[in-house]
């Protein structure tokens, strides 16, 4: 990990059975010999005539030819396999830092109140006790500033961390304890007796809307009179549907290992968001920017739920206040307690249409929970803006506040609960009008986008239900719910749109340098908790630069590197793909500048030429091609450095830009226990260009997955009247297991879209929508029973 | 010290002084073993299994002083002299990842599993409780391996890695 060991940090501990971690990420790969070098390409089929890139600059004429490298489409191996699949991928709570002590954490038991007492003194008799941190002797420190229009926040909340005597949820951190080990920390905080002075605190959701809603202004729309429409329809739906709270639970539980050397900080992370966190860290501890470095290399699953947290804050006052480096884990309930999840959601979605299936409204209003410090709306009706031509629309968002942990986005916020209520209603007009849903769909596809007219960039979603119905055997559904039956087993089909708006983030930058040897290597502070984001842009930049993927390296996930680029939004390929295009300019203007006489390329300007074959060549005549080694050999150049950032993504305020997909499910359900078994998924998806269909494909799985615990087990209890969730954990918390997890089939229409970076749009959330409602109207399909609150239990079936 | 040891890949280890310390912790904190994941300290997610004369646990339910005499084997140890696992070389080729951080426990129970079904352990989806030896087809593997988590959603490709490095040899 060269990117991380900056020169002054603490030495690592090498204990006796400790293999050698001192490797570079793609280092590992020596370790493999032979077997890891085929591992990295052993699946590549690649583009036809390409072998790996010859470096010399003879290279035969036909090679030439061949526009870029086509590395971008190819199904490479994940570059991080081989660390990881040996266990030497180091996550944030594995620095063992010389003199580190651990934290534990003590929560509040109460909503809303005021700590009365607060007794450590057993603790601090405890074996191994180093230092009690609670409001009385924490460091002043300001709030973590939210996500909103300053561009470097990534606060999840902005409330005073450890500050004063104040309880404002139930699960605040109230004390930090520091031992020399974990178990004696744990221990330690396990003594800590605390009282409080309760005040009466909105725990209930019914309290919360009896308390008066508040409308999220910015996603309330009005075109025509859609309650008018409605009530004058042939065929209407109108119907309540309710989502749960639900967790991320990314198998790593939140940790941060912390350093102070004099002033600075040092922040070993799992994190989304590495320079956010390095710039709010300063702003609350109240210390320059540049004095804080965090790094992030390897995240162990984020989904939204790995920004800036008050932990990181917590860690680094108390390493301030010990004098010694911290690790901080949260257990798996501290994460629960700690870090929100998908707020809670009641969607009034009316769908009204004519005999021909036409829709003149479409209503999607209701209301989410929320609290008052929370930058992340849940914004439901978001789906329904952009997805049917409608001669009517209506739009509302209403926010009920509670006092719970601040809710946080939650992969496809808004959008993976709105289009359950979206496409549920859509199948139920299907059911009315005795129409297909897919063919019902497609008679209201628009022709631009409904809301406000903008042309699509790429709209081919009509495609993907065609591909996707064919190769699912759409044909042979029965459309008579109940009607299909295998012994016990109830089985039905049903279907939903997919759709994730388009994101290219402003903080794209690179530095990019090229070296004698003809390797590149690109920094830029992105992150991949899993997408596959070093491995996608290490096909980027190889195809960008006409090389070999080995001989790219591609670093992140460090706060020194250039960039300002979180992982959110499905957005970090789009912004990172158009800052490698950038790069590349620069870095063709620069190679220019040092061409000779005696060069085949000389007199040519930045026009004529481009990438081809690991160096230039004319692009009209590739005959006349000079490698980067030679170049930089002729020019005496050990290596030239160029830094790029890209401009402002203007193409989503112009057109409509999203990504879509026609989900299709197939669900036995058994008519005695009420147990639902998905037995068969697809997706079909129009992403627009896809770079990796080997990690794409997974990322799509992932979603559907995801969105397959949201349709059927994932609930994250609240006891109403406390605001204490009763099943922080894995045991109480359902996510799917590889028993729930049918093989999922994946295709796409791969159409590139002509306005995004490498024609490629965002995937990382996409298949999280649409798949609960397929999942749902698939039960229908095999039941009957119309479910309109998740997660479809047993209970609801029976 | 062979009565008071704990053989960890191969190599003999005193185990801790403090009996609460779990073997899971015993092998991040003390041994710097980092392959070892925990994601819920409770037995929940199988993040943490290792093998213990080739029988798989969650190691963060087990106190790692009453493994003395016992020989672990961790993610770090799977490799033999000449390279990876089969298996470790399977999950590259079939994605069996996304994050990674389940992965060395994916890895080891599915190494665990595979013993389990040579010695004809049944399972939930078994149909002849009395074979001798099983079949691993898709529904054992996915039955057997429920007690590893993997919240990135790469089942397919765990699984898939599974079958090809062990489906054709149990048949
Ligand atoms: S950490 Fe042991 S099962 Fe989850
Ligand atoms: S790969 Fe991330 S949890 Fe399995």
């Amino acid at each position: 990990m060269s990117n991380v060991e900056g020169s002054g940090r603490p030495t690592q501990h090498e204990g006796a059975a400790q293999q050698d971690t001192s490797l570079t990420r793609r280092g590992v790969l020596g370790i493999f010999g032979a077997a890891g070098a085929g591992a990295l390409v052993s699946t590549f089929t690649g583009p036809p005539g390409v072998g790996p890139v010859s470096l010399v600059s003879e290279a035969a004429p036909e090679v030439l030819v061949q526009r870029g490298s086509g590395w971008v489409g190819a199904a490479l191996s994940r570059i991080d396999g081989p660390l990881k699949v040996r266990g030497m991928a180091r996550f944030a709570a594995e620095f063992a830092l010389d003199d580190m002590v651990y934290a534990a954490l003590v929560f509040s038991t109460i909503a809303k109140g005021r700590i009365a007492t607060l007794d450590t003194g057993a603790a601090e008799a405890a074996p191994g006790f180093v230092l009690v941190m609670t409001h009385r002797n924490a460091p002043r420190m300001q709030p973590m500033v939210p996500f909103g229009p300053n561009e470097k926040a990534a606060g999840n909340d902005n409330l005073p961390i450890m500050q004063d005597d104040r309880v404002r949820w139930n699960g605040q951190p109230i004390a930090v304890v520091l031992a020399e080990t974990q178990e004696q920390a744990d221990h330690a905080a396990s003594l800590i007796r605390v009282t409080y002075e309760a005040e009466p605190a909105t725990t209930s959701f019914a309290q919360a809307k009896a308390n008066g809603t508040e409308g999220a202004v910015y996603f309330h729309h009005e075109i025509g009179d859609a309650e008018a429409e409605l009530a004058a329809a042939a065929v209407s739906v109108d119907a309540t549907y309710r989502t749960p709270y639900q967790n991320h639970n990314a198998i790593e539980p939140h940790a941060v290992t912390v350093a102070w050397h004099g002033d600075e900080l040092v922040v070993h992370d799992a994190s989304q968001s590495v320079v956010h966190n390095a710039w709010s860290l300063a702003h609350i501890l109240g210390i320059e920017e540049r004095q804080v470095h965090v790094t992030s290399p390897y995240v162990g699953g984020a989904f939204g739920g790995k920004f800036m947290g008050s932990h990181q804050v917590l860690a680094a006052a108390a390493a301030r206040l010990a004098g010694r480096p911290v690790r901080l884990t949260l257990s798996r309930e501290g994460v629960y307690r700690m870090v929100g999840g998908r707020a809670l959601t009641e969607q009034r979605m009316a769908i009204g249409a004519r005999r021909d299936g036409r829709f003149d409204a479409i209503i999607h209003t209701g209301t989410a929970t929320h609290t008052r410090d929370s930058p992340h709306p849940e914004a439901f009706p978001f789906v329904s803006l952009s997805a049917y031509a409608t001669g009517s629309l209506k739009t509302d968002l209403q926010w009920a506040f509670l006092d719970q942990v601040a809710n946080a986005a939650m992969r496809a916020p808004g959008e993976a609960v709105g289009s359950f209520a979206l496409e549920s209603a859509v199948d139920e007009v299907a059911v009315a009008l005795g129409m297909d849903p897919i063919e019902l769909r497609i008679r209201n596809e628009p022709k631009t986008d409904p809301l406000n007219g903008a042309e699509f960039s790429s709209r081919n979603v009509v495609k993907a239900w065609r591909d996707g119905a064919e190769r699912f055997g759409w044909a042979k559904r029965n459309p008579i719910p109940g009607a299909v039956r295998k012994g016990e087993w109830l089985v039905g089909m049903g279907c939903g749109t997919a759709s994730h708006i388009y994101n290219r983030e402003n903080g794209g930058a690179a530095r990019l340098t090229l070296t004698s040897d003809g390797t590149v290597t690109v920094d830029i502070a992105t992150h991949d908790a899993g997408m596959g984001t070093e491995t996608a842009q290490t096909q980027i930049i190889a195809e960008n630069l006409a090389l070999h993927p080995d001989q790219v390296e591609f670093r992140l996930a460090d706060s020194a590197m250039p960039g300002l680029v979180a992982g959110r939004g499905s957005s970090q390929t789009t912004t990172v793909a158009a800052t490698v295009v950038e790069a590349k300019k620069m870095l063709v203007a620069e190679l220019l500048t040092l061409i000779r006489a005696d060069s085949p390329l000389a007199g040519l300007t930045a026009q004529q030429v481009g990438p081809r074959n690991a160096g230039l060549a004319k692009l009209d005549d590739p005959t006349r091609h000079e490698t980067y080694t030679a170049i930089l050999t002729r020019a005496k150049r050990d290596k030239v450095t160029v830094e790029a950032s890209p401009d402002e993504p203007t193409e989503m305020n112009e057109r409509s830009m999203h990504s879509y997909g026609a989900m299709f499910c197939e669900v036995r359900v058994n008519a005695v226990t009420g147990e639902t078994r998905v037995s068969r998924m697809l997706g079909s998806m129009d992403c627009g260009r896809v770079i990796n269909p080997k990690t794409a494909a997974s990322q799509f799985r992932g979603g559907m997955i995801m969105a397959m615990g949201l349709a059927l087990t994932e609930h994250t209890h609240y006891d109403e009247r406390t605001g204490r969730i009763m099943n922080p954990s894995l045991a109480e918390y359902h996510i799917p297991v590889h028993l729930d997890v049918p093989e999922i089939d994946v295709i796409w229409t791969g159409i590139p879209d002509p306005h995004a970076p490498m024609g490629a749009r965002g995937i990382g959330e996409l298949s999280v929508t649409g798949t609960a409602a397929a999942i749902a109207n698939a039960i229908y399909n095999a039941t009957g029973k119309r479910i309109r609150e998740l997660p479809i239990t047993l209970d609801k079936l029976m | 010290m062979k009565n008071v040891a704990i053989r960890i890949n191969g190599s003999a280890v005193a185990p801790p002084a403090d009996p609460r310390v779990s073997l899971l912790d015993f092998l991040r904190e003390t041994l710097h073993l980092h392959g070892t994941k925990k994601g819920c300290n409770q037995g929940a997610c199988g993040a943490c299994t290792v093998l213990v004369d080739g029988e798989r646990i969650v190691s963060c339910l087990a106190l790692a002083v009453q493994y003395v005499g016992r020989d672990i084997v961790t993610i770090e140890g799977l490799a033999g002299q000449d390279g990876p696992h089969r298996l470790q070389q399977a999950f590259i080729e079939h994605d069996g990842f996304q994050c990674g951080y389940c992965t060395p426990g994916q890895i080891c129970s599915a190494v665990g599993m595979a013993a389990e079904a040579r010695r004809g352990l049944p399972s939930h989806v078994t149909d002849d409780l009395s074979a001798r030896r099983i079949a691993l087809t898709r529904d054992e593997l996915r039955e057997r391996m429920s007690g590893n988590l993997c919240r990135c959603g790469a089942h397919n490709g765990i699984i898939a890695a599974i079958a090809e490095t062990y489906a054709r040899a149990a048949e």
